[in-house]
């Protein structure tokens, strides 16, 4: 049974990937044959379909292959992209952590309090329309005055994006439960942090999950970002710039890279499936 | 007891480092490498590991800043670090930046001295397909001319205004990405180029007419130096404040100053082991792409007439001519926004030990660019 469905997966994976290679490659057959024009009109495509812009999915995949120097040495791509993407993982991995923990310590700490919710949530949501690139310069300028390494200040850029969407659901979760169950742990005379752990946390689950995914891709973003934005040069975010500014002469490369980004991205959102999915298991059986 | 254990072990300390910074600033010994103590000091460049560093990753790399009892840490920049505010603030001990940029800095209250103008001349271009007509400034009118903005741009609209044009109505003036792509997909009629950077990305790329690479023949450039509004580019920024009140700090600058010209020398004499320097420091840009900016930027430093890293007062009177007329800047800057104080002592450290300091014997290379600066 379980097999099967991995199977089903597997074949589902493969065919979004054919369809969406012929798609693109479809559509840059059209427009060469067209000359960039909707058939039969004289309305332009809306994207270019020379090499520059859409190179070949071939060439892309074959960039992945060449050698690349870093350094001292020299490897394939996808090697040279995993190896950047390691370190952007971790960076990302410190302000998730970061960002769960200050996330959820807001969270409790607004639903212990509602006059606490009223101070800090409108602040809570001013603080996300910073813009990072305001942000990125003090944090970096901070961290070197503090002797921090700059990798911990890309991690703080990437808790910045990712208390958010946790402190948000987290309050959301944790007012969650039935009035009927607040009572009756009441009447039990339970403690504060005694339903706080057998009703509120649990309670909040469904709420906390679809908030860790998208902290999960926030805090890539945020490390992605970080990373162009001080100038680190070991992570993915640089190797993006690096081939973005080279992009007239080196598309693949560019393309090749941001396939990386996008593998990483699709790590960390599996990684947060699985979690859900072993804390949800007692959920589940209930509801069956 | 045991306090005065402490007690002692600290005066002994104390001693022992008072000899040591007395034995470091020795004059004699300078950049030996005879060094009683090293001081950490950090740098922070303007951009990432390129060859237009590469006299400082040279000084690293290659010992030089060891002789000169230095350990110094390089920062590349970034988008957005702007390489004066982390001086200004204290997290970096030198800087590398654009005169007209730091110009702009002071008059905002940072206090930042200029100890090394490294490169004597501009290497902003703007650059135009040969077809396209845009020989001199005034050829821009009614055309779509690129531009960087960021600071990057005071040069092209100060060659505008004095060939009559402005820029707000005479052209049409558009932002334009660190690349080539607004030139290549024949969006812009003129671009905004380094000579070391950006106008090599054309001649590595095909051309679909030819199915080869791109020739210096097929463009035309504007060059600001000759038309007179070029502004001075890289120089070695230093902190005012502490230039003043920290005796060491004057100490570390000397030696920093002397160190880094060192290492230029040094890729002037040495290019190709220059160009090794920079790409084991992790560029992205490949190695003919690196040996053609090495060769340029060597031709922005060498010759130094006056001796390497010496202001030029005329050039730096043109550029904050420029600057002022521009109304970039209100003013014209103090006389202490730079020293030549730093550069001369380091002149007479190379001449001492025997590297020539104008580079007078310098010639251009011949650099054969591969597709994409492979």
């Amino acid at each position: 049974m379980k097999s099967a469905k991995v199977t089903r997966v597997f074949f589902t994976v493969v065919f979004v990937i054919f369809f969406l290679v012929l798609l693109w490659e479809g559509y840059k057959w059209m427009g060469q044959q067209t000359d960039d024009q909707w058939p039969g009109t004289n309305f332009g495509l809306p994207v270019a379909t020379n090499d520059t812009i859409m190179p070949h999915f071939v060439d892309v995949v074959g960039e992945l292959t060449a050698e690349i120097r870093d350094g001292q040495s020299s490897m394939p791509m996808y090697a040279f992209l995993l190896k950047k993407a390691w370190f952007t993982f971790q960076e990302a991995a410190i302000g998730f952590i970061l960002g769960l923990t200050i996330g959820m310590g807001l969270a409790v700490l607004m639903s212990r309090w509602k006059v606490s919710e009223r101070g800090l949530l409108p602040w809570i949501n001013v603080s996300q329309t910073i813009p990072l690139i305001a942000l990125a310069p003090v944090v970096v300028t901070w961290g070197r005055n503090q002797g921090l390494p700059d990798l911990f200040s890309i991690s703080l850029i990437s808790t910045y994006l990712t208390f958010f969407p946790v402190a948000v659901s987290g309050l959301r979760g944790l007012q969650s439960p039935d009035a009927a169950h607040v009572e009756l742990m009441h009447s039990y005379a339970a403690s504060w942090r005694t339903t706080l752990f057998k009703l509120r946390l649990p309670a909040a689950r469904p709420y906390l999950f679809p908030a860790l995914k998208l902290a999960g891709s926030l805090s890539i973003v945020g490390a992605i970002v970080g990373e162009i934005s001080i100038g680190r040069k070991t992570g993915l975010g640089r190797a993006i710039l690096e081939y973005a500014l080279r992009y007239a002469i080196f598309p693949e490369r560019l393309y090749a890279s941001v396939i990386g980004a996008a593998f990483l991205g699709l790590m960390v959102f599996g990684m947060i499936n699985l979690a859900e999915r072993f804390f949800m298991r007692r959920t589940r059986e209930v509801a069956s | 007891m045991k306090l005065k254990k402490t007690m002692r072990a600290f005066a002994l300390l104390t001693a022992v480092t008072l000899f040591m910074t007395s034995c470091g600033s020795d004059e004699a010994s300078v950049g030996t490498g005879d060094c009683e103590s090293v001081d950490s000091v950090t740098l922070q460049l303007q951009w990432f590991a390129q060859a237009q560093f590469a006299g400082y990753y040279a000084a690293e790399d290659g010992g030089i800043y060891d002789n000169y009892c230095l350990d110094v840490t390089i920062m590349e920049g970034g988008v957005d670090i702007v390489p004066q505010q982390q001086l200004a603030s204290g997290a970096a001990d030198f800087a590398i930046s654009w005169v007209p940029k730091v110009l702009v800095s002071l008059e905002e209250g940072m206090n930042l001295v200029n100890v090394a103008q490294v490169f004597q001349r501009s290497g902003t271009l703007q650059v135009s397909w040969a077809d396209s007509g845009i020989n001199e400034p005034a050829d821009m009118a009614g055309k779509t001319v690129g531009n960087w903005g960021w600071g990057n741009e005071f040069e092209l609209l100060a060659g505008a205004h004095r060939a009559g044009l402005d820029p707000a109505t005479d052209f049409n003036l558009v932002g334009q990405g660190f690349d080539m792509l607004g030139l290549l997909s024949g969006e812009m009629d003129a671009v905004q180029a380094m000579i070391y950077n950006e106008y090599a990305q054309v001649l590595e790329a095909i051309n679909p007419d030819t199915g080869e690479l791109y020739t210096a023949d097929d463009m035309t450039v504007i060059d600001w130096n000759d038309v007179g509004t070029a502004m001075l580019n890289d120089a070695i920024w230093a902190d005012g404040d502490r230039l003043a009140s920290d005796d060491a700090y004057a100490d570390i600058t000397t030696r920093f100053v002397a160190a880094s010209l060192e290492g230029w020398a040094h890729c002037r004499d040495h290019a190709d082991e220059c160009v090794e320097f920079v790409l084991n420091n992790g560029s992205a840009l490949g190695a003919s792409h690196q040996t053609w900016q090495m060769n340029e930027i060597n031709a922005l430093i060498w010759p130094s007439e006056g001796g390497v890293g010496m202001i030029d007062a005329d050039l730096w009177a043109q550029t904050v001519d420029v600057a002022t007329a521009e109304g970039i800047l209100a003013a014209a800057p103090g006389d202490g926004a730079y020293t030549n104080e730093y550069a001369e002592a380091a002149n007479d450290i190379l001449d001492g030990k025997g590297i020539s300091t104008t580079g007078s014997d310098w010639t251009r290379a011949t650099v054969t660019l591969n597709e994409g600066g492979e």
